[in-house]
């Protein structure tokens, strides 16, 4: 993959300036070794290839004084003196090291980082419990539109009727969706809308005289359930999953007394599998007077099919950036509204929508048994726009999201049974879990599959998670692959597993193809560098 | 439907090879009896030029036409269409948190130059990428105070954001925390005699806002000094991050919490924005939220990963440093690219605009017969009014001239009912300034 670069002057100048250089010659040289690409590049790989792409540093490190971006248009007011207006709190000097570039350089450094990056818009996204779907483009344009994103959270509430008649019909979706009473759109993400459940169940103990003391978690859960659960003033009591991957119901019973506020559970599990004894499950907690707190990370097996009102949970969050599409960014920003039965109702966090006589939607801060407020403002707003428009672009045909989903999971279960293990038999609904217990004998453990399969053109699916499976490979294609999409993973998946026992090392050293090997996470920890500095060494990348 | 990329007969195929009759045989472990029978009832299906429809529709519903004084947390800036270009490329906007670093160097190497833009503009060592928003940073930035002080009692100053101070009342109630208020001094700034006499051994951090909610600059430096003395941390709220350019940062703060929605952010009816945790390298440990790390790979190539996740609840469950997964990292590459853009001269020149506006607003409001400044501390593009009648009426008759006036201070402070925080920006001109002044005074001469 050595890549040469020509750097021509002009062609009028002296021929002489014209310099060729092979780039990153040095670093590079590893890859020139017998394991050329070639060999790495197994002939079965058809959904990739390789292509040059541009080297780029720091943009820190392009700066040079006196180059401009963007330039504001001149001062219509008398211009005032800092030093005067400010006084000692005058920052005299602009700011140290802060980049100084012109425009074709900030969009071809952004440009040509984008390049390195995986994404949806250019294949399958496999990872488990995440929820990698496609993300329409127009939810985008609408969520950009003057009048949508020009709007001040504190304007006046009759300038907004826009806004909150957004904020109506998306609450009014997501109970139709839920099959709850009542719903929250303020928390900004899913570990925000577990927080915020866990608080409406605290005020509801406590509005009975007892907060109680613990909270319930299968060890199939995400990290953010305990994580949540102490800042909900909470201890969090680990339950073992039975031998089939499901809450133990008998121990439960055990476990469950009046000092259990509740039990979060993720349903479908982590494992892909609906809880099938969810209505023993309810009674027990209920009996005790604990309530059901469901994640709900894995709606998208659940959408339109059926609704956990209906089975009798108490409150869920939803993940609007995993079943409602709206873009991951590379990390946020996300929506976690919560779902509710009408006890819990009273609790919900500022500010609540009302609708007042004649129509006139409001927002109220007034609430005296609220939790509080959990974020500013009114919720990630941008973000619910966007899920608006997915739920509308479906209306009630949402319900061929969700058995396509299920049907890429299962199809994609059935061609690699056998070939990877699967620890749990238990019918599979929008994901599916392996182990790498096959794979494992010949040394090649989950993470090293993962990798390989960057080669074969795919986003790894979730390693070692759910933590009740060793080696898991979890896998959940959403409704967005097509089947020629699928049968390249199951492919890829399959070509992979033969590598494992016929060439393991080359499994073990993958990726072949990217722009960086392996990167050293140990080192990247122990010593931690986390911003550039003007002293640090000029990167080869860079040259 | 256009999103679903299967013909009927690939569903049949794809059926045939599982082996299943039909697709319910695939939710046969759902019990019988709560499988939905019936479609939802959603509104739908709508065509994509129906959904624009719809949306153009509740737009025209909102304020377009008005202009707005309106700041107190949300800032309208001016935003170049490179940072839109840039964001809404499929490879930055439909990317996975960059756990799979081989394949999402572009989002890594982006999230490394935002902290290092964050610790630049802050005076601070280290910044993380990112925090839900202003509020929840602050929030953020408290409890980190907290396990790094083993201390439980927390004064913060009257005068940061009140949802800012509702949010770390809501997160403080069961965390052990006790949050108590410090009112502000005449000048609008946090009343130090009042911080002298709460400020014990036993407080964990003295949490101020610069600006503050009034518009006016902390003295940072000096309180820094104060907190130190009984070994309490000084934990510094920034919500309109613009001020950084031509204000003193607030290098001696132990921790900045820093809302990031004026670097290139949408107002878009409060969110999503971005926060950002910033401290002491010293610290880092006990910071909630993602880093991303340079390393190197296999070949000795410089790289990026995400770094010290043992903070991080996916590996440390109930002993992590904060609940926090998915964050705002689309509006942290918004920021990364729109500080690139304005770069060092842009942000400077957009900051002394800001100051330059807000000087001159002021000095024609106060032409005003009436209408006087009401604190006296140095300020960057907001300040508080005293009007001779109550805001709300002024703001009233004002929105029939086609302006949303200033931030009614009396909704969050009861003994503020005649006082309003003024905002004006690069966006706001001389003579929609003019207009607003004009306004508020033929208001003022309306008969009550």
């Amino acid at each position: 993959m050595n890549v040469s670069r020509q750097r021509c002057a002009a062609p009028w100048s002296n021929p002489s300036r014209v310099e060729i250089r092979v780039v990153g010659a040095q670093s590079r040289k590893a890859r020139e070794a017998p394991t050329a690409n070639q060999s790495n590049m197994n002939s079965k790989i058809k959904k990739a290839g390789t292509h040059t792409n541009q080297s780029e540093g720091l943009i820190f490190e392009k700066s040079s004084p006196g180059k401009r971006a963007f330039e504001l248009p001149p001062l219509d007011v008398p211009a005032a003196d800092p030093a005067k207006a400010l006084g000692a709190s005058h920052r005299s000097e602009g700011v140290e090291g802060f980049p100084e570039v012109s425009e074709i350089e900030v969009m071809r450094h952004f440009t040509r980082l984008s390049t390195w990056n995986y994404a949806i818009d250019l294949g399958m996204y496999p990872l488990g419990s995440c929820t990698m779907k496609y993300n329409p483009r127009v939810n985008e344009f609408v969520a950009r539109l003057d009048g949508i994103a020009t709007e001040h959270p504190y304007q006046p509430q009759e300038l907004s009727q826009g806004c909150l008649k957004i904020l109506q019909l998306l609450e009014k979706c997501l109970l139709e969706i839920t099959g709850m009473d009542s719903v929250t759109l303020q928390p900004a993400a899913g570990a925000q809308g577990e927080l915020t459940g866990l608080l409406l169940i605290r005020a509801y103990h406590e509005k009975n005289g007892n907060p109680r003391r613990k909270v319930l978690i299968p060890d199939s859960a995400h990290g953010t359930n305990p994580a949540t659960a102490v800042i909900a003033g909470y201890e969090v009591e680990n339950i073992k999953s039975e031998s089939h991957g499901q809450i133990d119901v008998e121990k439960l019973r055990d476990l469950v007394t009046e000092d259990v506020a509740a039990l979060m559970i993720t349903n479908p599990s982590t494992l892909g599998i609906f809880e099938e004894r969810i209505p023993e499950i309810t009674e027990i907690l209920h009996a005790k007077g604990a309530l059901l707190y469901m994640d709900g990370a894995n709606m998208n097996a659940l959408t339109g099919v059926t609704r956990p009102g209906d089975l009798g949970v108490d409150v869920m969050h939803l993940n609007l950036h995993k079943t409602f599409s709206t873009p991951h960014g590379g990390g946020g920003p996300g929506a976690g509204p919560v779902a509710m039965k009408k006890i819990l109702e009273p609790f919900r966090p500022v500010p609540i929508l009302v609708e007042k006589e004649g129509g006139r939607l409001a927002l109220d801060q007034m609430r005296p048994d609220s939790i509080g407020r959990v974020k500013a403002f009114s919720g990630n707003f941008g973000v619910l726009v966007r899920a608006l428009a997915y739920i509308l672009a479906y209306g009630p045909g949402v319900r061929q999201a969700t058995e396509d989903a299920v049907l890429n999971a299962n199809y994609i279960r059935k061609h690699l049974e056998g070939v990877f293990d699967l620890p749990y038999s238990l019918p599979s609904m929008h994901e599916v879990v392996f182990s790498d217990a096959i794979q494992k004998k010949n040394g090649v453990n989950t993470m090293d599959i993962a990798k390989r399969l960057i080669d074969y053109g795919f986003h790894p699916y979730t390693t070692a998670f759910p933590l009740i499976v060793p080696g898991a490979l979890m896998i959940e294609p959403t409704e967005s692959e097509s089947r020629e999409e699928c049968d390249l993973f199951i492919d890829a998946m399959r070509s992979i597993a033969e590598e494992a026992a016929t060439n393991p090392e080359l499994v073990k050293t993958a990726p072949h193809t990217t722009r960086v090997r392996r990167l050293d996470e140990v080192g990247a920890a122990r010593k931690p560098i986390l911003r550039w500095k003007p002293e640090s060494p000029r990167s080869k990348a860079a040259d | 439907m256009r999103y679903l990329p299967k013909s009927p007969v690939e569903r049949q195929d794809m059926l045939a090879a599982i082996g299943a009759k039909s697709i319910d045989e695939l939710f046969e472990s759902i019990p019988e009896r709560y499988r939905l029978r019936e479609a939802l009832k959603l509104p739908g299906p709508l065509s994509e030029t129906e959904v624009i429809e719809f949306f153009k529709a509740r737009a025209a519903e909102n304020s377009g036409g008005y202009t707005s004084f309106l700041g107190a947390g949300v800032y309208s800036h001016l935003r170049s269409v490179i940072t839109d270009a840039i964001i809404q490329r499929g490879e930055f906007l439909t990317s996975y948190t960059p756990y799979q670093a081989e394949i999402t160097q572009g989002t890594l190497q982006a999230i490394f130059e935002f902290q290092t833009l964050m610790c630049q503009l802050t005076g601070q060592e280290v910044a993380n990428a990112s925090m839900y928003d202003g509020s929840t940073a602050t929030t953020e930035a408290v409890l980190m105070a907290e396990r790094l002080t083993g201390r439980q009692r927390v004064l913060v100053a009257r005068s940061v954001h009140p949802e800012y101070r509702d949010v770390l009342k809501t997160y403080a109630k069961n965390s052990g925390l006790h949050v108590e208020e410090i009112p502000y001094a005449a000048d609008g700034t946090l009343d130090q005699k009042a911080l002298q006499a709460a400020l014990k051994d036993d407080v964990a951090a003295v949490v101020v806002q610069s600006p503050n909610f009034f518009g006016v600059i902390e003295p940072v430096a000096g309180l820094s000094n104060t907190a130190h003395t009984t070994g309490a941390l000084l934990v510094v709220a920034v919500a309109e991050g613009v001020s950084l350019g031509i204000v003193k940062p607030p290098a001696e703060a132990d921790i900045v919490a820093m809302e990031a929605q004026s670097f290139g952010l949408a107002p878009s009816y409060g969110g999503p924005f971005a926060g950002v945790v910033a401290s002491r390298d010293k610290f880092v440990r006990q910071m909630p939220g993602r880093l991303a790390g340079q390393t190197t790979d296999s070949e000795g190539q410089r790289g990026f990963v995400l770094t010290l996740a043992t903070r991080e609840q996916h590996i440390r469950r109930e002993k992590a440093t904060s609940n926090i997964c998915t964050n705002q990292a689309l509006c942290a590459l918004a920021a990364t690219v729109h500080l690139t853009l304005l770069g060092k001269e842009g942000l400077r020149e957009m900051a002394h605009q800001n100051l330059s506006k807000a000087q001159f607003a002021l000095s024609e409001l106060v032409k005003i017969p009436g209408v006087r400044r009401a604190f006296d501390a140095p300020f960057f593009n907001e300040f508080t009014i005293e009007l001779p009648r109550s805001v709300k009426l002024v703001n009233a008759y004002m929105l029939r001239e086609k302006i949303i006036g200033p931030f009614v201070l009396g909704t969050a402070y009861p003994e503020l009912t005649k006082h309003a925080l003024v905002c004006v920006t690069e966006t706001t001109s001389r003579a929609e300034i003019e207009r607003f002044a004009a306004a508020l005074r033929r208001a003022l001469e309306q008969p009550l």
